[in-house]
C-alpha cells in the first residue's frame, strides 16, 4: 500500500539546510550546511533523516549524521526541541514550507550540549522532584473511585496537564541562565496543577515551600515570553500568577499564626 | 538469598505501573529506558481505556467486556487472561482517577464514557485525546515520588542489548549500553521484566515512535525467548499519511459521531461543503448498519481498501478517504477530541472543524510478541517476564481500541508481584553468580558493536531499513499473499546479506546513534522474517490477518496459537491450542443488522 503524503519530488527543488554542530562537549561548534531534495510537507525530521541516509555537506565533504532527539513525530512527547531559524520549537511540527532558507538548525542553548543537536533536559525532571508534583496515593491496591471534580474544574486544569517538558518556555526566559536557580514556567505550571487537584491539594503546603525556596516563584521576572513558545498553549503566565498568589498567602498564613 | 532485585526494562505504561507495584513491595527496582520515561510511546495514546463501570444505565458489565474483547479478536486470545483484565479492568480507572488523571467528566462530576469501536457500550473512559499522555505521567510522576523516597532508580538514555544467562539459561541481569558514553555495561538482577511495546519500525513508517522498533523483543528472541502470534499487526483505519511517520487519528473521533465517506462520484472536484448528503458514500454504515463507523479497526481498515483499490473511489484517485467531523458543534470537539484536531492542523495545515481530513490505514498496534504463560506474565526463559504491547496475551487476532491501555497496566500489576515471587523463591539470587558469567556477555556485546563500527563496507543502514519498511508494509499488513509473502522473506535475507557489508559513517564513541541504531537494524531483520514467516504458514484469515486466497476463518486447523522458536540460528514455529474455555467460538459477523 502506498502511503506517501504527497506526490514525486518536485524537480530540481532543493532544501538547503545549515546545522551547528559539536561532535562533544570538549570540542567548540562548526556548521555544516546540507542541500536536500524538496518534498511536500517536509518537516525538519524529514531533512536530518535525509543527511543520516547522505550523510555530505554541500561542497561534497563526508561527515556523520546529525545526532538529534526525537520520538514520537507528533508533537506529544516533548523530545524534539531545538532553535530553527532562531525560534525555540519542536522540530517534528516544524515544517520546511514556512521556513526561510537556508534553515539554521542549533541546539537549545539554556541546557548543557550533548553532541550536536542533542542537549541534556535532566534538570527540568529533577525540578519536578523537587517541587512535589505528584498526588501521594495511599497505594495502587483498590480504594474505590476517586474524587469527584466538577466538569468546569476538569476544562479548566486539563490543559496544564498536556504539558510535554519540551524546554522552549526555559529557553525563551530571560531568567534562565547560568547565575541563577529558576525552575521555570513548565515546572511552575505543574506545582499549579498538583496543588489544584483535591488529593494533591492535601500537600499544597510542601509544595509551596519548595516554591517559596531558592530557584521559586520570585525569580520569575514576568517577562511572558514562555507562554508565546509554549507549543501546547499553556496558559503559563496564569499558572505562575496562581503559584505566586499561594505562595504569598501561605507565607502570610504562617507569620500570622507564628 | 538477599532482598530480590528486579530490573525494569522500558518506560511506558506497563513499565511504571511494574515499577510502582515492584516499589510498593518494598523491593530494589531498576527501570531502563532509551529516552526519559515520560516521552515514551505510551503518550501517542490518544482516544481512552475501556473499563466497564456502567455509569450510563446501559447494563453494561465485565462480561460484556469480556465477550466483545474475544469476539474482537477473532477467539484467538487466551480467555482466562482476557476475563482476568476485564474484571480488573474498572479498579485500573478508580486507580489513575486517585493518581489525578484529569479525565473528562460528567455532570454529576463523575467519570465520563464513550463510545469505541466494536462495541455498543459507553465504555471509554478519556482525558481529552490525550488519554496515554495523562495516563503516562501520572504514573511517571508517582515514580518520581518513589525514586525522590530511594525507592526506584532509572537509567534514561540506557539501551537494552541482551539478558545475561547463566549456565542453566536462567535470567541473572541485563546488560545495557549508555547512549550517550556509549559504556556497556551489565546489571545484576534477580528477574527482568520487559515492557518494551511495539514493532512498528519493522514497518518503515507507521503510527509508533521512533523507540518502537521490536529491538528488546528479537534480541531475547535469539536468546530463546519464544514470540507469539507474531503475524497479527493492527493496521489503524485512520492516519494521516507521512513520510516521517503515520499520525493516528483516533478511533474516538468516529466515537464521538465522526464519519467516514468518499464521493459517489470518483474524481469529484466540487469542495466538500458542495457536495451533498445523497451524493456521498458513508460505506461504513452502509455496510456495517449495526455498528456503523464503529466496526473493528480490521474490518473498517479492509473496507477502505476495498473502497480505494477495488471500487477504485479514492478521493482524486489518491489512497485516501474522508474522516469528518466537520458537522459536530466545536465546542464538543474542543472538549473532546482538540488533541487530535490540532495534530492534523498543525500538519496539514488545515482545519478539520471546517473540512473534512484525509485519512488512510497505518500500521498501528502488534498485537504478537513474547510468548508468556496464562498466569504470571513470565516468559518461557525463566527469570524474564514481558508486559504491554511487548506480549501476546489479551488481544488475539485483533486489538478492541481502548483496550492496550488496560492491557499494559494490568500487565504490570502482574508482572511485578510475579516477578517478585519467583525471585523469592530463588535459591541463590543474582549476587551468588561468578563475574565471569556477567564479563562473558559483557564482552560478547562490545565485540558486536566492534564488528558494526569497524566493518568496511558501502551498504548505508538508513537505506536497508526504508527497504525492510517498504517491502514488509505493502506485502504483510492488510492483504497478504503466499507468492508475496515468499518474496518478502527472501527479501529480508537479501537485507540481512547486505547488513552484513554495513558501513557506519559515524565511527565515535559519544552519542553515536548510528550504532545504536545498527544495533536495532540487526534485531528488527529478524523479526520482520518471524512475522512474514508466520503470515505465510497461517492459511485462513482471522482478525487482522487476511488472505484473499483463504478468506474464511479455519478453526478446524488454525485456531491455535503460532510459537516462534529460535533454534541454532534457524526461526521454527510450533503451535498451541488457545484457551477458549469459556465462550465458545462462534462465526464473527458486523455486518447484521439485529
Amino acid at each position: 500500500m502506498d502511503t506517501t503524503a504527497g506526490g514525486a519530488a518536485d524537480s530540481g527543488r532543493k532544501v538547503i539546510v545549515r546545522i551547528k554542530r559539536r561532535p562533544d562537549t570538549r570540542e567548540e561548534p562548526r556548521w555544516e550546511e546540507f542541500v536536500l531534495d524538496w518534498r511536500p510537507h517536509m518537516n525538519i525530521i524529514i531533512c536530518l533523516r535525509d543527511i543520516a541516509e547522505r550523510p555530505v555537506t554541500r561542497d561534497g565533504r563526508a561527515t556523520t549524521p546529525v545526532s538529534y532527539e526525537a520520538n514520537c513525530l507528533e508533537e506529544v512527547c516533548g523530545a524534539c526541541a531545538m532553535l530553527v531559524n532562531g525560534v525555540s520549537r519542536q522540530a517534528c511540527s516544524t515544517l520546511v514550507d514556512s521556513l526561510e532558507q537556508p534553515i539554521r538548525i542549533e541546539p537549545l542553548t539554556k541546557f548543557p550540549v550533548v553532541r550536536d543537536l542533542i542537549v541534556d533536559r535532566s534538570s527540568m525532571f529533577e525540578n519536578l522532584k523537587r517541587m512535589k508534583c505528584w498526588v501521594p496515593l495511599d497505594g495502587t491496591y483498590d480504594l474505590g473511585p476517586g474524587p469527584r471534580i466538577a466538569s468546569e474544574v476538569q476544562e479548566k486544569y486539563y490543559p496544564l496537564s498536556r504539558c510535554i517538558t519540551c524546554g522552549n518556555c526555559l529557553e525563551v526566559c530571560p531568567q534562565v541562565n547560568e547565575n541563577s536557580d529558576f525552575v521555570g514556567a513548565a515546572i511552575l505550571n505543574q506545582v499549579r496543577l498538583f496543588n489544584a487537584h483535591p488529593t494533591g491539594a492535601m500537600h499544597m503546603k510542601e509544595r509551596l515551600a519548595a516554591v517559596m525556596g531558592p530557584g521559586g516563584v520570585a525569580d520569575c521576572a514576568n517577562a511572558q515570553n514562555c507562554v508565546e513558545v509554549c507549543p501546547k498553549q499553556i496558559p503559563l503566565t496564569e499558572s505562575i500568577a496562581e503559584v505566586n498568589r499561594q505562595a504569598i498567602r501561605q507565607a502570610i498564613l504562617g507569620w500570622l499564626l507564628g | 538469598m538477599a532482598e530480590p532485585k528486579i530490573i525494569v526494562v522500558g518506560g511506558g505504561l506497563a513499565g511504571l505501573m511494574a515499577v510502582i507495584r515492584a516499589a510498593e513491595a518494598g523491593v530494589s527496582v531498576e527501570v531502563f529506558s532509551i529516552v526519559p520515561v515520560k516521552r515514551s510511546h505510551s503518550v501517542c495514546a490518544q482516544g481512552g481505556i475501556n473499563a466497564a463501570k456502567n455509569l450510563k444505565g446501559e447494563g453494561d458489565s465485565t462480561d460484556r467486556h469480556f465477550d466483545d474483547t474475544v469476539y474482537g479478536g477473532d477467539f484467538l486470545a487466551n480467555q482466562g487472561p482476557v476475563k482476568r483484565m476485564c474484571e480488573a479492568a474498572p479498579g485500573i480507572i478508580d486507580m489513575l482517577d486517585r493518581m489525578g488523571v484529569m479525565f473528562n467528566r460528567t455532570a454529576e462530576g463523575l467519570l465520563d464514557f464513550r463510545r469505541f469501536g466494536s462495541t455498543l457500550f459507553n465504555r471509554t473512559a478519556f482525558a481529552g485525546a490525550t488519554t496515554g499522555q495523562q495516563m503516562l505521567y501520572a504514573l511517571d510522576e508517582q515514580v518520581r515520588r518513589f525514586e525522590a523516597e530511594g525507592k526506584v532508580k532509572k537509567y534514561e538514555g540506557w539501551t537494552f542489548l541482551s539478558a545475561v544467562l547463566d549456565d542453566h539459561h536462567i535470567c541473572r541481569g541485563i546488560c545495557a549500553m549508555d547512549l550517550k558514553t556509549m559504556e556497556v555495561r551489565t546489571f545484576p538482577a534477580d528477574a527482568a521484566i520487559f515492557c518494551t511495546g511495539g514493532i512498528g519500525a519493522i514497518f518503515g513508517r507507521s503510527t509508533n515512535s521512533i523507540v518502537c522498533t521490536g529491538s528488546a523483543q528479537a534480541a531475547l528472541f535469539q536468546q530463546g525467548v519464544d514470540y507469539a502470534n507474531g503475524e497479527f499487526i493492527q493496521v489503524h483505519p485512520t492516519a494521516i499519511p507521512g513520510e516521517d511517520k503515520c499520525r493516528l487519528m483516533s478511533e474516538s473521533a468516529r466515537g464521538e459521531g465522526g464519519r467516514v465517506w468518499v464521493p459517489k462520484k470518483p474524481g469529484d472536484k466540487r469542495p466538500t461543503s458542495q457536495i451533498p448528503e445523497a451524493e456521498r458514500f458513508y460505506f461504513l454504515e452502509e455496510w456495517y448498519p449495526k455498528y456503523g463507523n464503529l466496526v473493528p479497526r480490521d474490518i473498517a481498515t479492509r473496507a477502505i481498501h476495498k473502497v480505494v483499490y477495488i471500487l477504485k473511489m479514492g478521493l482524486d484517485g489518491a489512497p485516501a478517504v474522508y474522516l469528518d467531523v466537520s458537522h459536530i458543534p466545536r465546542e464538543t470537539l474542543d472538549r473532546k477530541l482538540e488533541g487530535i484536531l490540532e495534530i492534523y492542523e498543525k500538519f496539514l495545515g488545515i482545519d478539520p472543524h471546517e473540512h473534512p481530513m484525509r485519512v488512510f490505514p497505518a500500521m498501528h498496534y502488534t498485537m504478537g510478541g513474547m510468548w508468556i504463560d496464562n498466569n504470571n506474565q513470565a516468559t518461557n526463559v525463566q527469570g524474564i517476564y514481558a508486559a504491554g504491547e511487548c506480549e501476546y496475551q489479551y488481544h488475539g487476532a485483533n486489538r478492541l481500541g481502548a483496550n492496550s491501555l488496560v492491557s499494559c497496566i494490568y500487565g504490570g500489576m502482574v508482572a511485578a508481584p510475579a516477578a517478585i515471587k519467583y525471585a523469592r523463591g530463588l535459591e541463590k539470587g543474582c549476587e551468588s553468580i561468578s563475574t565471569t558469567v556477567y564479563e562473558a556477555e559483557r564482552r560478547r556485546q562490545e565485540q558486536l558493536n566492534d564488528g558494526m563500527l569497524h566493518a568496511e563496507g558501502t551498504e548505508n543502514p538508513v537505506t536497508i531499513w526504508k527497504e525492510m519498511g517498504d517491502w514488509m508494509t505493502e506485502h504483510v499488513t492488510v492483504v497478504r499473499n503466499n507468492p508475496d509473502l515468499e518474496r518478502t522473506e527472501a527479501k529480508l535475507q537479501e537485507l540481512a546479506d547486505r547488513f552484513r557489508k554495513i558501513n557506519l559513517s559515524d565511527r565515535t564513541a559519544w552519542a553515536n546513534q548510528t550504532l545504536s541504531f545498527c544495533r536495532e537494524l540487526q534485531n528488527m531483520l529478524v523479526l520482520a522474517r518471524v512475522v512474514t514467516r508466520g503470515a505465510l504458514a497461517r492459511n485462513e484469515s482471522r482478525g487482522a490477518h487476511y488472505k484473499p486466497d483463504f478468506p474464511e476463518r479455519n478453526d478446524a486447523d488454525w485456531l491455535k496459537t503460532t510459537r516462534a522458536h529460535f533454534d541454532g540460528g534457524n526461526i521454527k514455529f510450533s503451535y498451541e491450542p488457545v484457551d477458549t474455555s469459556m465462550i465458545p467460538p462462534r462465526a464473527r459477523r458486523y455486518d447484521a443488522k439485529a
